[in-house]
Formats: C-alpha cells, sequence, structure tokens
C-alpha cells in the first residue's frame, strides 16, 4: 500500500456546510513527488491543511490512511511526530522564542517516547551540528539562529525557514504549501535544490502551487489539478506545461463538457 | 526552555498547603487605637513610633477606598487578623526555627536558595522575621541587612532619618494601613562603593486564615553602591480572604544602583496592595522587577522618582491574571531633573475570565529637559472570557523632551497553536511557549533561578487551560 492513501476527502470549514473538499482521491509514497496545481479557490490550502489536522476544518467523509494507519484520528502533533510535515503558506511568529531553541523543542518532541517508551533528546553538540549544517545547504546566515521565530522575517526568510524545520524533523512525506510564492529566482533555486537534497528513499513530498515555476526546478513525477475541491485530472510532468500555456480555464471547459 | 512536566500537579496552585497554628501572640480580629497599642508595646517600640502609628491610623479611617482600579468591595477590615507573632524568636540558624516553620520554608526551597546562590536571607512568617541571615564578609563591609523591626530598635537615628521620607502615611490609604500597623520588612543599608554581587532575598509567607500581612521595607543604596534585592511570597488556599498590603522606600544615592524583584505568587484569596516607590538620585539607576502571578486582587505599580541629574529608571512589569484574579499593575515615573531617562515594558496575560489592566503614570514635570521615556505595555489574552485594559497616563510639562509610547493586544490563537503542533509540540507545550515567548523581554532579566521559576509557574498555569 502507498504511504498516504486519500479516499474521497470531502471536508467542510469547522462548524458550517461550506464544502470545501468534495471528494479528493490521491495516492503516494516515500521517494516520490507530486504537484498539486489548482486556481485560486479551488481547495489546495485546505487540503494541505486538512491533512495536517488544522482545527479549522472538518472532515465529512472519506478517509486518509498514513502508512496504513488512520491519519484522521490523529491530532496535528500526532501527524507530525508520525512523519507528516507541511510547509506554511503563512506561517506564524513566535516572538521571544528563539529558532534553534524551537527547533531542538521540536526535534525532542519528535525524539519523546521511543521504542522503550524512554525520550532521548538531541545532544546540543550534535543538534548544532546538524542545523549548521542544514542552514548552511538553505544559505541562511548562522546569527539567523538565535532570532525570534518568523518575527520581522521577509516573506522569502519565512519560507527558508520552513525548509530548514522540514530538514531538521526529516518527515516521510512533506507538504509544501505554495512554497514558491514570495521567493525570487536566486531564493527559488536554493529553496528547491534544498528540496532536491532532502527528497530520497526516506521522504516524497506533495507540493501544492498556483504557478509551474518552481516545478521547473522540481521535478515531479506526478501532477493533479485540483478544481472546486476535486482532482479534475492527473499526469505527468508534461500536464504543467500545458497548464502554463492554455491555463486552468481550457481544463475547466474540458471538465465541464 | 523544555517543558518538564513530568512531576507537575496540573494547574493546581503548589502553595495552598497550611501548617497547624501555634502562635505565641495572636491579637484579636479587627482593628483599632487598642490592637496598635498592643503591636508597638509587643515590639518595645519607642514612643514616636507608636504616635506615628496612631496618627497614620486616623489617617487611614480619614480616606475613602479607592474608586478606581480593582473591585475592593470585598475587603472586610473587621475580619482580618492584624498582628500575629508564630515564635518567640528572629533566628540566626535554621536549626533555631521551630521545626513546622522551618519545614514549610523547606518546602518553598529558601535554604537551598540561600546555600547556592544567595548573598542573605530573610524570612517572614505571618507578621515577623523568623530567620535572617547575612553572609559574614557582607557584615564585615558594613551592610546592614535585617528585619526592619529590628533596624528600628538597633540603629534609630539611621532608621528615622529615611522612615516615611519617601512614602508618607497619607500616601494613600493602604499607606496608611501599613503606616499602623506594620511589622516586619527588611531594612537594607548598604555603604557607599559596596557592590553586593550576589542577590539578597526575603521571603513573605502567611499561613493562618484572615491573616493580614504589612511588611515595610526600607532599602537605603549609598553613593556608587549596587544591591539586588528579590522577595518571593506565598499563602495557603482559604475560602475567606487575607490581606497583604506592604509599603517599600528605596533610596539611591549619587552613581548607585538597585534592582528590586519581586515574583508575586500568592493563593487566590489573598487581596494584594502594596505601595512601592523610589528616589534616585543623581546619576543613579532603579530597577522594579515586578512579577504577578498569584492573588485575588493585586494593585500595584512600583514607582521611581528620578530626582537626580541623568538618574535612570526602568519598570519591567509581568502579570498573569487566571480565573477570579484581577492584576492591576504597572508603573509610574516622575522625571524631576533634566535628562533623566526611563523605560517601562508592562506584558500581561489574562486567562480563564481572569483580567489584567495596565495602569501608568508617566510624569515629566517642568524642569526635567532632554528627558526621555519609552513605555510598552503588551498584552496576550488566552481566551475570550478573559480581559484586559489600558490605561495609560501621560503628563508632560516640559520641553525638549522625547518620549514614546506603544501598546499592543494580542490573543493566543488557534492557528498559532496548530503551527506549532505542526511541529510535534502538544497543545499544552505549544500554548506554554507562546506564553513563555512573550514574557521573553522580563524573564531575560531575572537571574537563572527565577527565570526558571518563573517559565515554570507560567507553564503550570499553562497545563491548567487548555485540555
Amino acid at each position: 500500500m502507498p504511504d498516504l492513501v486519500i479516499r474521497n476527502l470531502h471536508a467542510n470549514i469547522t462548524g458550517t456546510d461550506t464544502e470545501i473538499l468534495k471528494g479528493i482521491d490521491l495516492q503516494m509514497s516515500k521517494g516520490e513527488i507530486h504537484a498539486i496545481m489548482g486556481p485560486n479557490g479551488s481547495g489546495k490550502s485546505t487540503l494541505s491543511h486538512v491533512l495536517m489536522g488544522h482545527p479549522g476544518y472538518e472532515v465529512t467523509e472519506g478517509e486518509v490512511l498514513f502508512e496504513g494507519a488512520n491519519l484522521l484520528d490523529l491530532a496535528a502533533d500526532e501527524r507530525s511526530r508520525a512523519g507528516l510535515f507541511l510547509s506554511f503558506q503563512y506561517p506564524f511568529a513566535v516572538p521571544g522564542v528563539t529558532v534553534a531553541n524551537f527547533i531542538r523543542m521540536a526535534v525532542n518532541a519528535h525524539r519523546k517516547g521511543g521504542p522503550d517508551g524512554v525520550d532521548n533528546p538531541v545532544r546540543i553538540p550534535e543538534f548544532r551540528k546538524q542545523i549548521q549544517e542544514a542552514m548552511e545547504l538553505l544559505e541562511i546566515d548562522k546569527s539567523m539562529a538565535s532570532r525570534s521565530l518568523n518575527d520581522g522575517f521577509s516573506g522569502g526568510e519565512k519560507k527558508r525557514f520552513e525548509i530548514l524545520q522540514m530538514a531538521m524533523l526529516q518527515p516521510k512525506i512533506a507538504i509544501l504549501d505554495e512554497t514558491d510564492s514570495g521567493l525570487d529566482i536566486d531564493a527559488l533555486r536554493i529553496v528547491s535544490d534544498g528540496i532536491n537534497r532532502l527528497v530520497g528513499p526516506n521522504m516524497g513530498t506533495l507540493i501544492i502551487t498556483h504557478y509551474q515555476r518552481i516545478l521547473d526546478y522540481v521535478k515531479p513525477d506526478q501532477i493533479h489539478v485540483l478544481m472546486d475541491g476535486r482532482i479534475v485530472r492527473s499526469g505527468g510532468a508534461e500536464l504543467a506545461h500545458e497548464l502554463e500555456t492554455s491555463g486552468y480555464a481550457d481544463i475547466a471547459k474540458e471538465v465541464v463538457s | 526552555m523544555a517543558p518538564e512536566t513530568a512531576d507537575v500537579d496540573l494547574g493546581e496552585y503548589k502553595w495552598g498547603f497550611h501548617d497547624e497554628e501555634n502562635p505565641v501572640i495572636k491579637i484579636e480580629r479587627g482593628l483599632n487605637e487598642d490592637v496598635i497599642r498592643q503591636i508597638s508595646a509587643h515590639k518595645g517600640e519607642p514612643k514616636w513610633m507608636l504616635d506615628f502609628r496612631l496618627d497614620a491610623y486616623e489617617i487611614f479611617l480619614s480616606k475613602p477606598m479607592p474608586n478606581w482600579g480593582a473591585d475592593l468591595s470585598g475587603i472586610d477590615f473587621d475580619n482580618i487578623f492584624y498582628y500575629l507573632k508564630p515564635a518567640e524568636i528572629n533566628a540566626r540558624s535554621w536549626d533555631d526555627v521551630p521545626d513546622t516553620i522551618k519545614n514549610t520554608f523547606e518546602r518553598l526551597g529558601i535554604p537551598e536558595a540561600e546555600r547556592k546562590f544567595l548573598a542573605g536571607v530573610g524570612a517572614q512568617y505571618e507578621s515577623e522575621v523568623i530567620y535572617h541571615s547575612l553572609k559574614k564578609e557582607l557584615e564585615d563591609q558594613g551592610i546592614l541587612f535585617l528585619d526592619t523591626g529590628q533596624a528600628l530598635l538597633e540603629h534609630e537615628d539611621l532608621f528615622r532619618e529615611y522612615f516615611a521620607s519617601i512614602i508618607p502615611s497619607a500616601d494613600n490609604k493602604f499607606s496608611a494601613l501599613n503606616s499602623a500597623v506594620w511589622s516586619g520588612g527588611s531594612f537594607i543599608y548598604v555603604p557607599p562603593g559596596v557592590k553586593i554581587e550576589q542577590p539578597l532575598q526575603a521571603y513573605f509567607r502567611i499561613n493562618a486564615e484572615n491573616m493580614g500581612q504589612f511588611e515595610r521595607t526600607l532599602i537605603i543604596v549609598d553613593e556608587g553602591a549596587y544591591v539586588h534585592y528579590v522577595e518571593g511570597c506565598t499563602a495557603p488556599t482559604y475560602s475567606s480572604d487575607s490581606l497583604h498590603s506592604a509599603v517599600v522606600e528605596i533610596l539611591v544615592k549619587k552613581g548607585g544602583r538597585c534592582r528590586y524583584t519581586t515574583i508575586q505568587n500568592w493563593s487566590n484569596n489573598v487581596y494584594n496592595l502594596v505601595t512601592k516607590r523610589a528616589v534616585a538620585e543623581e546619576d543613579a539607576t532603579m530597577e522594579w522587577v515586578d512579577g504577578n502571578l498569584g492573588s485575588k486582587v493585586t494593585m500595584k505599580y512600583p514607582a521611581v522618582v528620578l530626582k537626580g541629574e541623568r538618574a535612570h529608571g526602568e519598570i519591567l512589569s509581568i502579570a498573569f491574571a487566571g480565573e477570579g484574579q484581577h492584576q492591576d499593575a504597572g508603573g509610574k515615573v516622575t522625571h524631576v531633573a533634566p535628562n533623566t531617562t526611563s523605560v517601562i515594558t508592562s506584558k500581561s496575560i489574562s486567562k480563564d475570565g481572569g483580567r489584567s489592566s495596565y495602569r501608568g503614570l508617566l510624569r515629566v514635570n517642568k524642569d526635567a529637559e532632554g528627558s526621555k521615556s519609552k513605555v510598552v505595555c503588551d498584552a496576550l489574552i488566552i481566551d475570550p472570557e478573559s480581559r484586559t485594559d489600558t490605561y495609560p497616563y501621560i503628563n508632560i510639562m516640559a520641553d525638549q523632551v522625547d518620549i514614546g509610547h506603544e501598546a499592543t493586544v494580542s490573543k493566543l490563537g488557534e492557528e498559532q497553536i496548530y503551527y506549532l503542533m505542526s511541529r510535534g509540540l502538544s497543545e499544552a507545550e505549544a500554548s506554554a511557549l507562546i506564553v513563555a515567548g512573550f514574557v521573553e523581554p522580563i524573564t531575560k532579566e531575572l537571574p537563572l533561578e527565577y527565570a526558571v521559576e518563573l517559565n515554570r509557574l507560567i507553564q503550570l498555569q499553562m497545563e491548567g487551560s487548555v485540555g
């Protein structure tokens, strides 16, 4: 069975009848790169947050299996510790908490309750080495580690720090929600290089994007087109270019007819 | 800071226990002239002090209750015990402290802290200081650190020169009350040029139900000297109220520096109504670090009068208002001399229907040209039931001054917590981390031991609030 299996997923905004996801089916595994493309308002970000466990959405139908277990039964922190990661489109600032301290807490949360139920906090020198390597990979200045998380960061810096967290937490499946938005061309290259280095036999990624620009750097195995809460087409990398030339409108026509 | 949740009672006040009472003296409930005469007589005070007390009592009676700030209508002055002497001695060794009381202070961690990092300790239980210590080498340098009542008897001239010179009885109703019935507190004198590296600490413990604790603290930091004084306080949890009303006066002479740190953690049946004021002379620095976590109602606005040129005042205030609590806290700075500077930083957190108010007064007198001041107050609201208010009074009478004021209110957002949870932190860890980050500008100013304690207390409060 694939590592992530989404079956007929329906979701509303919590407490309303507003249905955003109207039956999503998708399967992927570690080692694979999938992209979800779609126009604004198609439900792309909602899908990423429903998978991560955002309290603002409720699943009304369908199921999600992560390594065979029911993902929807878990709270967001449990999903994270199970190996799911979401790079936020709009990360939150946490004033007074440094990047390094925060990431160390997150890493330690993942190392809680090991095989024999014992916590295994990372040793500080080991942690320091790892985070420095990851920061170098993403061309982040060392001094940034002692700044408050996302506090006063530019849009591009926030995205780099999302990928830094991904690198440190080593998820099995990483969802990247509009990670390319707000990045200039150099930053896009750096972030994409980082993603390419991290994706491998132990990690897969689901890239959510409006534009195909990032897909020139991170080559997807499969592309899915999301419109009005449903995946209307899936295909190989060539689909991105088709979208680029003909736009979502043509697909919409195609789907309706 | 990594959360340590293993051995923590979730959200419960840890210091609500009480000891069996075994007082040497316990004057009957309520306040009248006779009670005041009894207190003074037990203490063997000079007549001028009795007269001072009686005069203050008249002022107390004549002043109305404050009609601003927190709701004080629940205070029943007739139901309070104004003086309770728990033991006969003021020990210099913990071995001489009666076991029950000693055990309580051990539970509170005082002797251990004393061994580890303090220059001296005073421990007050009910109305009297029952233990006092100061390192020998500090005593040899001429530093005085003793219980205020003892200072009156042993250093009367020095005492009389400064006592009530900064906060007169008539300052407000509660300074008058304290002046009438004061007992205990710390008296500190630091001679010129002497810098005390480790903090001096006093701990105030209320034990009896309906107790009134009225300590009086007087600190004189002579020219070029430095002291860091820390106070902590706790009380048992009872179903009826207690009253804590202290007066703290500080004089920092030319070029001296005083830092006064409070971690107030009264149980939620204590009215905490405290008057604190410092005068800073030329080139002197006064810093108040004021943490208010406990009590039912707190009204406390540490004040600095910048009396000498280039004096600097700093007030860092943090208030945590939980269920049934109202923290009305803040600070007051008066710029009297030219080129004086001040910073007020206030952080408040309200949760479970608690209410926190920032109340500040910044006054720049006509002659205080070239003064600078910055006031920053930030409030964090954890849930929709809770409330925060800001009352920043600013009164500028001088020209050419530089004044800044910023205020923010933020709500602890579900989405912010979700963001942190998406990295693997539990909901409680996430909210505690956000709060710890919020108060970090204050905790970073505390000695490590107290910063850890403050973070732990906040963590405890937050553990109780989510689930």
